[in-house]
């Protein structure tokens, strides 16, 4: 490898020069978020701040304004918190169900049904935004978390199914012919034998659903009422708000704060994200 | 017993999601499909009244800003995406040290939500205190950009920002499409005294076709569905210069009492997808079996 020291060395620094690329924006939104006003006017958006202080982090959790209301986003982001641990739940377990029927149950017609599940991963949502409303209506649970939850629920089905379906294609039929001779029947064979085995598609799946959901706006604004805003909407609000001075610090802080638990996840699990990423895409 | 038992049994577990999938899917987009050839207003109304919706869609001006928008953003944010997705990917696969430690780096910006991006852009573009303020404390006394606040170049912003997001997904997918290519081929190739650019022009880029098509189609059905990013970074302004479909469509439904047409440029936006997507998923599903 010696001979190619100069290709080396063009390697490495285009790969740098892109890592600092990508990790350029983080180091603005930290940098500033430690700054007060003062600090922003008369440093620039690169300079490390010379006195660091969390009073921005402070402001956007606790006292920021996001339209007329002053109580930071700390409200948006318990929303945030009620509406995706029992969708990520709910829609990870019908999923690991559905893609256990259409692996090892198959039934004519199971293929088809499958492929048209399928398309849902795909379509535009602005298509089920006006109907969708409506439905929420009827069902007496539109602008509240409940209203989320269901149509992140329904929505997030066709990509769990997926995933389960492509991973527990590829355990083997015997395992479950074999179970079957011993007389366990449907449930037991997934509940002692399928479950067991499903802790990578598990982890990646639970992972995806919790990343998307959080990160959700399009739902979030258009479903959702004055107190079941999630915590993007939040931030959204919070940074267009218009006052007389534009407090970047406390958006870069308030942008952090709804970054970091997603942000966590991929810190300590970005493995399974990666994944998800890919399984969505390519065929597994 | 058993027998009887396993043959309705699956099929009655997996009803009620399938059936509340298919409703959510197929009897929704049929929905919208009416409310696009309605009346509706500010409420829906029922009163059919044929294609005028879809006439009146493709008459209005802000329509017509909004497909341009999307043929500028998705040129550059695909080609963007793409281009150094693939750069990426190739670099990634000669063998880095710190490989694990570059890709989580290039990955990360998929794990935060386009409004965190937008709200982080917005800063570092805005003609104020961002970028042009930093250049001039530089020392480039002249330097203006304030493409974030202009009609014509807002566009752009949005799509250096987009791709800032997606390359690194781009990368992953072509990371793992290299990984699935044999390297007895490349190794063979280098005794033949082949360079190793060479290589990847003829040998390695073209055996990622498969690779190549679902990693355009995902792009671009990104591109498409693009909402989030545009309503952060400029919530579809100034005026309505960097409205898309999907901003164009919330506007109408949402703000500004249009229901029909809202729903009309909705299913446009199905369409187009659909386009992309349904050939796509019909060879992906007929080549497995």
């Amino acid at each position: 490898m010696t001979r190619f020291t100069w290709h080396r060395l063009v390697l490495w620094s285009v790969l740098l020069l892109f890592a600092a690329w990508f990790l350029a924006p983080l180091y603005v939104m930290i940098a500033t978020s430690l700054k007060d006003m003062e600090q922003v006017r008369t440093g620039n958006i690169l300079s490390w701040p010379t006195s660091p202080t969390f009073d921005a982090w402070a402001k956007a959790w606790g006292t920021a304004c996001t339209g007329t209301d002053c109580g930071g986003l700390q409200p948006f982001f318990m929303n945030s918190v009620l509406m995706v641990l029992p969708a990520v739940a709910v829609s990870t377990s019908i999923g690991a169900i559905n893609g256990y029927v259409l692996s090892k149950w198959r039934f004519r017609g199971s293929e088809t049904m499958f492929a048209m599940l399928l398309f849902g991963v795909f379509m535009p949502m602005q298509v089920v935004l006006l109907p969708m409303s409506q439905v929420l209506g009827w069902l007496g649970i539109a602008s509240s978390i409940w209203g989320l939850i269901l149509v992140h629920v329904v929505a997030g089905i066709p990509s769990t199914t997926l995933f389960f379906r492509n991973y527990y294609v590829g355990l083997p039929d015997e395992l479950i012919k074999a179970a079957m001779l011993d007389g366990a029947g449907f449930w037991r064979i997934f509940t002692r034998i399928v479950l067991p085995l499903s802790t990578p598609i598990l982890v990646v799946t639970l992972i995806w659903q919790f990343t998307n959901i959080w990160n959700d706006f399009l739902y979030g604004v258009v479903f959702s009422g004055a107190d079941s805003k999630p915590i993007t909407v939040g931030l959204n609000n919070l940074s267009n708000t218009s006052s007389s001075v534009k407090e970047y610090n406390v958006d870069m802080a308030a942008a952090l704060i709804a970054a970091l638990p997603t942000l966590f996840i991929y810190a300590v699990a970005g493995k399974y994200f990666v994944r998800g990423l890919t399984a969505g895409a390519v065929k597994g | 017993m058993t027998a009887s038992r396993t043959a309705w049994l699956p099929r009655l577990v997996v009803a009620p999601s399938f059936l509340v999938g298919f409703l959510f899917i197929y009897g929704l987009i049929a929905w919208n499909g009416w409310l696009s050839v309605s009346a509706s207003r500010l409420l829906p109304n029922y009163g059919f009244v044929g294609f005028a919706q879809y006439a009146a869609l493709f008459e209005s001006e802000r329509f017509h800003v909004a497909l341009t928008n999307m043929a500028i953003f998705g040129t550059l944010f695909i080609g963007g995406a793409m281009a150094i997705g693939l750069l990426l990917a190739v670099l990634l696969d000669q063998k880095i040290r710190a490989e694990g430690v570059l890709r989580t780096v290039y990955l990360y910006p998929m794990a935060i939500s386009f409004i965190v991006t937008g709200t982080a852009w917005k800063w570092m573009l805005n003609p104020g205190l961002g970028l042009e303020h930093l250049m001039r404390q530089w020392g480039f006394e002249s330097f203006t950009f304030d493409w974030l606040v202009d009609p014509d170049k807002a566009i752009y912003c949005i799509a250096i920002a987009g791709v800032w997001q997606s390359a690194g997904f781009v990368m992953a997918l072509f990371l793992a499409g290299l990984r699935g290519i044999d390297d007895s081929i490349i190794k063979a190739a280098q005794v033949d005294g082949a360079s190793l650019p060479r290589i990847y022009l003829r040998i390695v880029i073209p055996s990622l076709r498969p690779v190549f098509f679902s990693t355009l189609m995902v792009v671009s059905h990104l591109a498409i569905k693009s909402f989030d990013l545009v309503m952060a970074l400029t919530a579809g302004g100034p005026g309505f210069a960097t409205d898309l479909p999907a901003t164009f469509m919330y506007a109408m439904a949402f703000s500004r009492g249009q229901i029909g047409l809202g729903a009309a440029s909705a299913t446009v936006m199905l369409a187009t997808v659909a386009a992309i997507v349904v050939p796509y998923l019909y060879s992906e599903l007929r080549t497995k079996r």
